[in-house]
Order: C-alpha cells, then structure tokens, then sequence
C-alpha cells in the first residue's frame, strides 16, 4: 500500500460526507434508541409530547416490563409470531425457489418468460402485494371460493381472521426451551468441529452446550417469569401473510438458486453421470453440495427481511389484529400511535439484536475471506 | 467479498440440447401450476379493479366482469394521483443523489484502497442490514428538528442516507472488476484522482449506474415505514395513500384494486423493460452472488 498521496486524500474525502452521514443516522441513532429504551419517556402521557418532556433513567424497566408485564402479551405474542413466521417463510422461499430454479434449469421452451412470472412479484411493493392478498383471503371469497370452481365446497378457513393457534406452550417454558435449543446447536457446532479435529473449539462448543443443559435442567425451573401460564402458539392468522410473503420473495431464491446452477460446470455433472450415478445421486452427492452456501446466504438475507417485515403485515391484517402483529408493526403503533416512545425503542431495540445475530456473522465472515485472498 | 456483481442467472443457458430427464411433460406441468400461483393474484387484481362497485360479489370473486368498468382507475387516480407524483419526485431526486454519492464511494474504495477500507467499508454495509425501527424515533426527532418533518424533502434525505450502504456496494464490485491497469495508466499520464474518474470511470460505469438506479428506484417506490412515518397529508407518497384507500372498510374492492394497479405498474414496468438489470442488484443485495 502506497503512502498518503493527494489522490488518497481525494478517495477519502470523497467518502467523508457518506461516513458522517451513516455515522448520525445508523450508529447515532442507534445509540439514541438504546438510550431511549433505558428511560420512561412517554410511560406518562402527558409527558411524551412535551416540549421539555421530563425523562428519567429507568435501567432496563422496559424490557422487563415487555418479557414478564401483564400488559404486554400482545408483545410477547409477537416475539412468538415473527419466529414462526420466519422459519415458514424461509422454508417456503427454499423450497419453492430451489423447486423453480431446478425445473428452469432443464432449459423448459420459453424459459425467459417463466422466469419472469416467477420473478415479477419481486418488483412489487410488500403494500400492493398485501393489498391484493387481503383481497385473495376474503373470508367468503378468494381462495376460499377456488374450490367451488371445481365443484367443490367453498372453504370457510378465517385467512386472517383466525384467532385458533397450534404448537401452543407456555411463556413461562420460553427459557428452558432456549436454553435447550441452543445447547443443541452447541452440540452440533462441537460434534462438527470435533470430527475436523479443531480442539479449542469442540472444547468451548462442548462446554456451552453443557453449562446450557445444566442451567435448563437445574435452575430455569424454579425461575416464574409471569405469576400465571401464558400460553402463545403459531396464530393460523399469519399463514395467509407467510404464503403471501412466499408468493413475494420466492422468485428471490430462485433466482439465487438459478444463478448457482448456471455456475456449475456441465463437466461436473458429466464426470458424475460417468461414474454411474443416476440423476437423483448426482444432485445428491454433485449439485447439492455446491448449492449449501448459497442456501446460507438465502436463509441470511430473508431471515433479517422476515424480522423487519412489517408493511406486508400492515396491509393485511391491519394494524388491530393482534392474532397477526409482529414486533415491527407494534414498535411503529407503540411509538408513533401511543406515544410511548421509550417502550418502541425497546422494541426496536430488541429487533435490532434479533437481526444483529444473524448478520454481524455474515458480515464479518465475508470480509475475512477477502482478507483472505 | 471476492464478488462481483454475478449475471450468471440472466446469462442465456448453455446451447446444449435439453438434458434427458425424467419426464418432460411433467416438468411443463410443473410449470403451469405454478406459474398458476404467482398469476392467480394478478387475474383477480385486475377482474376486480375492472368490475363496477355492485357487480363486486364474493361469491362470484373469480369471474371476469361482465361490464368492464375503466372509471375504476380514475376513480383510484382522484385519491392517489398526487401521491404518485410525489412518490415519483421521491424517487428520482433519492435515487440520482444515492447512485452519485454511490458511485464515488465505490470507486474511493475500489480503487483507492487506504489503511482500513475494509473495515469502513463494512460498517457502511451494516446500515443497509439495521430494522429501521431501531433508528426510527431518532430519525423522526432528527428531521423535526431540521424543520423538515412532513415535507418530501425529510424523506428524501433518509432515503439517500439509507440508501448509500447498497449503491456503495455495488458500484464497489463493479469497480472491482476494472482492471487496475487502466487506472495506473491513466496515473502514468498525470491524471489525478477525479480525472481518472471523468476520463476512465465514469465513461465505463453506465451498467452499473442503470443498476444502481433500477434497484433504487424500486426500492425508495416500494418504500412504507418511512412514508409512513415522516411525512403528513400533502407529501405522502403513493404506499402510504394505498394502504390508507385499501384499509377503509367503506369503500368498495375495486377501488384499493385499480389503485394497487397504478402503484405497481412504474415498477413493473422498469422490471418488465429492464429485468435483467434488475435481478442483477436483486443479487447484488445479498452481499455475495
């Protein structure tokens, strides 16, 4: 690397005015929301507007108040909904979009034009689309009358207004069963790093995965976080919202996927198709294994789109339905609608973390690569 | 990130014959149904935006109307055309602002590489990762105090600043891909830092500006929380008005229909005219191809 010539100078300059302005409104205001979260501003009402409003230091009352608060099972729900919702939704967009790009990639006649059917609805916005899904998951038409078409029964599935949940289970088990999912995670990271030999990290994989088991099992139970069971579920009301999302952002997959499959040479297969393998084994042992990081990042980009989903949501359910609200939608009504300004920030706070875990990884794993290189 | 921005999904396919495989036939049929999920959606959207206010009826939701009924659109165009127009100036005025600035950061970091880049770099890219409801109070503080809360202005100036980690990227692996020797040439011949970019860069560049602009543009459009946030009545832009007409319980489907229509079709048509352009910065959001 050469020394700081005036070109260099330039080159920074140039990008000075952008770094500030990322400095104010990412870090900055991020630290302003974090803030934010820790004070009681807009707890009382007739202080939120206020032009000198009265704000103090509550610590992390807020949270609290959101996690184990009578008033906040609304919230608590939510949390429940957006993982479910995410995991769905991205395994809806894998799917479909893998299914899609593999069909495509027989090279169908006119295969231009299918993949952009499959690919328009990625131009839309998530309000036009929720506005014609809403539409789609009227309860006496729609999809509802579809089978009617056919001679059937009109269905009489309440799309979005479903107040019926399955996989129901008490907020007060929520962390025990942290506890144990990520301690299987842990399981799995050490088992791996143990069959590659990496010691330190089978070590420290192994032994949080087992100080996480012994705290689920010896002290999570004596821990109350409400006085009484509440019992949250996956709402049927956010299906619907999941296949449109699906119907959105499957084409994304697909095209991810497609491009995957262009890049893997036609010797490959051929070499696999030589050594015998039929079709099935050769996108078992050949295609498959090429394809894995592109599901990773997949799974990363529509992970952190399904926690800040809130638009979708909005147009259809709109924003009182409760049996189908998100974190996102319920920060933006907490902030701008009741004025609870300290609490939204918590909210978003708390979404921020969310998204966070999912791409401070990513992000940091591909600049080590390139540093790599 | 050793990416560049990947064409390899919009590259026409390989001139082999068609694989012999499992059932042709099954594959078309494959096709249809689902070709069938992603078009149902739209028939309906437009047999509904097309039928008269009495003849919406849920039993009969799927047949095409009898009448068509075109007043829908203008009836749609009377609530939202202005926000259409400020949608419109919202999204050309962020868009040109955040590909400009976007185009001289990537070349800055492309091909100026200082002490640190890297890590400047990524910080940037966070910002265009962060749920904006984590910023979005401060924002809203931020641009009542700047005095410009309500106006299509407070919007602009968040959509360019948000905008900036995504124009940044993908003007920097489309740099990346210049060869460094046309920039020591040029640096051979005394050209300095802004003359490589007007003689070399910028001359180059118009692929990755038509990017840049189709993304951005379809995202600021597309745009709610923000809309939704930080303008009032006079500056709303067209998803918020949509949102507004389609959540009213009095007025009837086919008007939130023809509207949706209207506020789709700029940025269906910039896909359908331009798609390749566009799945380019489709896959060039996701950081690696």
């Amino acid at each position: 690397m050469k020394g700081l010539t005036k070109d260099r100078l330039w080159a920074i300059a140039v990008l000075t005015p952008s770094i500030l302005l990322l400095a104010i409104f990412v870090y900055g205001f991020i630290g302003r929301t974090v803030y934010v979260s820790f004070t009681d501003w807009g707890n009382d009402p007739a202080q939120a507007l206020a032009l000198n409003p009265i704000i103090k230091w509550v610590g992390l009352a807020n949270y609290q108040e959101l996690f184990t608060g009578f008033l906040q099972g609304r919230f608590r729900q939510e949390m429940i909904s957006t993982i479910f919702f995410t995991v769905f939704f991205i395994l809806g967009c894998l799917g479909l979009g893998l299914g899609l790009a593999l069909a495509l990639d027989r090279n169908p006649k006119g295969e231009a034009l299918w993949r952009t059917i499959f690919l328009f609805p990625m131009s839309l916005s998530f309000i036009v689309t929720g506005t014609i899904w809403r539409w789609m998951l009227q309860p006496q038409g729609g999809v509802n009358q579809l089978p009617a078409a056919f001679g059937g029964k009109p269905s009489t599935f309440g799309w979005l207004s479903s107040t019926d949940s399955v996989l129901k289970f008490d907020w007060n088990l929520l962390p025990i069963i942290t506890a144990v999912v990520v301690a299987i995670v842990m399981g799995v990271i050490a088992y791996r790093a143990f069959a590659s030999g990496q010691r330190t990290r089978t070590i420290v994989a192994a032994a949080s995965a087992a100080v996480l088991l012994l705290w689920a099992v010896f002290v999570a139970p004596n821990l109350k976080m409400l006085p009484a069971p509440e019992v949250h579920g996956f709402n049927l009301a956010l299906v619907g919202i999941v296949i449109a999302a699906v119907w959105q952002m499957s084409g994304y997959t697909m095209a991810l996927y497609l491009a995957g499959l262009r890049g893997i040479p036609e010797e490959l297969r051929e070499a696999a198709r030589v050594d015998g393998a039929n079709e099935i084994d050769m996108y078992r042992r050949v295609v498959f294994p090429l394809l894995a990081p592109i599901t990773l990042s997949a799974m990363i980009i529509l992970g952190h789109i399904s926690l800040k989903i809130f638009d979708l949501v909005y147009a259809m359910a709109g924003p009182d339905n409760t049996f189908a609200s998100v974190p996102a939608l319920n920060m933006y009504l907490t902030s701008f609608r009741q004025n609870q300004f300290a609490l939204g920030a918590a909210i978003g706070t708390i979404l921020l973390i969310l998204v966070a875990f999912i791409i401070v990884p990513y992000l940091s794993s591909q600049f080590r690569t390139e540093e790599s290189h | 990130m050793t990416t560049t921005i990947p064409t390899a999904a919009t590259a026409k396919p390989p001139a082999t014959a068609p694989r012999k495989s499992i059932g042709r036939p099954g594959l078309y049929i494959v096709l249809v149904i689902a070709a069938l999920f992603f078009l149902l959606p739209i028939y309906l959207l437009f047999a509904t935006a097309l039928k008269s206010p009495d003849a919406i009826n849920l039993a009969t939701t799927w047949r095409w109307p009898a009448a068509l009924n075109w007043a829908s659109f203008s009836d749609a165009w009377a609530k939202i055309g202005g926000n259409l127009g400020n949608s419109l100036f919202l999204a050309v005025v962020a868009t040109v602002l955040a590909a400009m600035m976007g185009s001289l950061n990537g070349y800055a970091l492309a091909k100026w590489k200082f002490r640190g880049a890297n890590t400047v770099f990524a910080l940037m890219l966070f910002g265009m990762f962060i749920p904006y409801q984590a910023v979005l109070i401060p924002l809203f503080q931020f641009i009542k105090a700047l005095g410009l809360y309500g106006t299509i202005w407070g919007l602009i100036l968040a959509h360019v600043v948000y905008g900036l980690p995504i124009t940044t990227l993908i003007f920097r692996n489309f740099y990346a891909d210049v060869p460094d020797a046309l920039v020591e040439a040029a640096t051979i011949d005394g050209a300095g830092f802004w003359q490589i970019y007007r003689r070399v860069i910028f001359p180059i560049s118009i692929p990755g500006f038509v990017v840049v602009i189709i993304w951005e543009f379809t995202q600021v459009w597309n745009e709610f929380l923000f809309a939704a946030t930080l303008t009032n009545t006079s500056a709303q832009p067209v998803t918020y008005a949509l949102s507004q007409l389609a959540g009213g319980q009095a007025v009837s489907w086919n008007l939130p229909m023809a509207g949706a229509i209207l506020a789709a079709l700029p940025t269906l048509l910039v896909y359908i005219l331009l798609g390749r352009y566009f799945v380019r910065g489709l896959l060039a959001g996701s950081v690696k191809g």
